[in-house]
């Protein structure tokens, strides 16, 4: 047995994730992006290969200005995950993109989550680099 | 009232009544052994069965296997399975293919030992999926109870809502488990600290665990069980006990969208179309049998199923109007204990089709006196993301 002790890390996702990949390839360079159809003008997320809106979609990328609101949230106090455990408390939140999409993230850079995190918060993206990709994090404004 | 078509009954049901099989049964014989005892409940045989409904917990492909496993040659096989509320979906899919003269006798069965294998349902990582949405959400670490919990903090954001409020939901559902033998049992069994009626103030001062949502908000994690047997109207007039007619069903399902309100669930889609085809309207039911993972998922339905208005759950939850001794004040909530007290391996629905029959049957450990009507309604997935609903209401003669 190896006297070395594994680090739990982060759960990253799948860059060979059909859908999803070329967000995540973008992420790379700290870029948030998401789709939105030129036919229909629906704002496609999670990102996916066809248009929810209409059945003949055009699908076109663009990047997000990376400013939000916080919609709704939780601190997370007990979690058996390996890596999480350890984050205990920490705040998840759905946030909506001033662009549109509602992505489910973690806020971060407060002291006490618990009282530093609210509905209708103002935040902004901060990015946790990874080696293949970067994770979209928010912080307050 | 419209009049209501009375096709198919469920006439035979069984509660596996270990919550705690301590690794020594499995999930294919927990449903095995219920499915036997729900069949001997209406006085039927393996060989009346003709149609198998199976959500694939016991094994994959299910479809192939149940039906070998059990020794039953059905012509009907349906696999539905979306959660917790695949029951009510596969009560909804009986119905149609008795009235389709597909099938006379359907049965459904359910079986887990998710305490027994310490699965970490509520509190455990999400992700290992590679579905697309999974693929965008898994790095956040929002355990399933935080997901029902951002429920929570978006209704009290909206509409003034309050722990002490949504802490009504588990103080009458303990109320009830006091009194169910089985429930207090599983307590028992799962090492519950406190086995006894609760107040506001228990509930709101127990450990936060997803905020906003206290420990006794949250529902158990236990092993067990069941079955029901559903039958044509002929099939049903020579059983054992009366028949609970399904006079009604709907199905839906939501997912995170864009702009979309996160504190109104799919059941405000299926409910609508359950009680149109039974021609009867929430104020007239006597037992709301409503899946209680957590406190708000109650708090969330009871409007969404037209108990309340939006955003009014709160106060009309307030002091202890879902009690089965309250029946002036409407339906009484649970009266088995719920998943918050009695019964909840994961997938919940279909010990709300086993209580409401109970109900309607007069066979209650909390029994509503000359109970009539029933809704069982079943969330599947997570409330606060993508899930399913499934509205079932049910009468006796």
């Amino acid at each position: 047995m190896s006297e070395e002790k594994k680090i739990p890390t982060r759960p990253l996702p799948k860059l060979t994730e059909l859908d999803t990949a070329e967000f995540w390839r973008a992420t790379k360079n700290k870029e948030f992006r998401y789709q939105q159809c030129a036919n229909c003008g629906t704002i496609v997320w999670h990102p996916r290969a066809h248009c929810t809106g209409c059945v003949d979609g055009d699908l076109r990328w663009k990047t997000s200005a990376g400013q939000g609101t916080v919609y709704s949230y939780s601190i997370v106090r007990l979690s058996y995950h390996p890596f999480f455990r350890g984050k205990a408390p920490y705040a998840v939140a759905y946030v909506d993109l001033d662009e549109g999409p509602r992505f489910l993230t973690n806020v971060v850079g407060v002291d006490d989550p618990g009282a530093d995190v609210h509905i209708g918060q103002r935040v902004q993206l901060q990015w946790e680099e990874h080696e293949e990709l970067s994770i979209p994090l928010v912080t307050p404004v | 009232m419209v009049s209501q078509s009375k096709d198919a009954a469920i006439v035979g049901i069984h509660e596996y009544p270990s919550r705690d099989v301590e690794g020594k049964v499995n999930a294919l014989q927990i449903k095995a052994a219920s499915a036997a005892k729900a069949l001997a409940d209406a006085g039927l045989n393996w060989s009346d069965v003709d149609a198998i409904y199976d959500a694939g917990e016991g094994a994959p492909m299910s479809g192939l296997m149940i039906s070998e496993y059990f020794g039953i040659q059905p012509t009907v096989m349906d696999t539905t399975g979306v959660g917790g509320s695949s029951y009510e979906f596969h009560t909804a899919h009986a119905l149609r293919a008795i009235r389709e003269g597909k099938a006379k006798v359907a049965l459904l069965t359910y079986g887990s030992t998710a305490h027994s294998n310490a699965m970490a349902i509520g509190a455990g990582g999400r992700g290992g999926g590679i579905s697309p949405g999974d693929n965008m959400e898994s790095f956040a670490g929002q355990t399933l109870i935080a997901n029902y919990a951002m429920v929570a903090h978006r209704h009290m954001h909206e509409y003034g809502t309050t722990s002490e409020q949504l802490a009504e939901i588990s103080t009458a559902t303990r109320y009830h488990a006091m009194r169910n033998p089985e429930a207090v049992q599983a307590m028992t069994d799962l090492e519950f600290v406190g086995i006894q009626e609760t107040t506001i103030a228990d509930v709101v001062g127990s450990r936060m665990i997803a905020d906003p949502l206290h420990l006794l908000e949250c529902c158990m994690v236990s092993d067990g069980g069941g079955a029901v047997v559903i039958a044509s109207a002929d099939v049903a007039a020579n059983c054992k006990k009366a028949p609970v007619w399904i006079l009604g069903t709907g199905e839906a399902t939501k997912y995170p969208q864009n702009g979309g309100d996160l504190t109104t669930s799919a059941g405000a889609q299926s409910a609508p179309i359950a009680f149109a085809e039974a021609g009867v309207t929430a104020a007239e039911m006597d037992i709301a049998m409503i899946y209680d993972s957590f406190s708000i998922t109650v708090l969330t339905l009871l409007e969404d199923l037209g108990f309340c208005a939006k955003g009014e759950g709160g106060a009309w939850v307030e002091g202890g109007r879902l009690r089965y001794d309250r029946p002036s004040d409407g339906p009484a909530l649970n009266t088995d204990g719920g998943g918050l007290s009695s019964n909840h391996p994961g997938m919940r629905g279909i010990f709300l089709l086993l209580e409401a029959t109970r109900q309607l049957r007069g066979e209650s450990t909390s029994q509503v006196a000359d109970a009539k009507l029933a809704i069982a309604h079943g969330n599947g997935g997570m409330l606060g993301a993508r899930h399913s609903a499934g509205t079932v209401i049910l009468g006796r003669n």
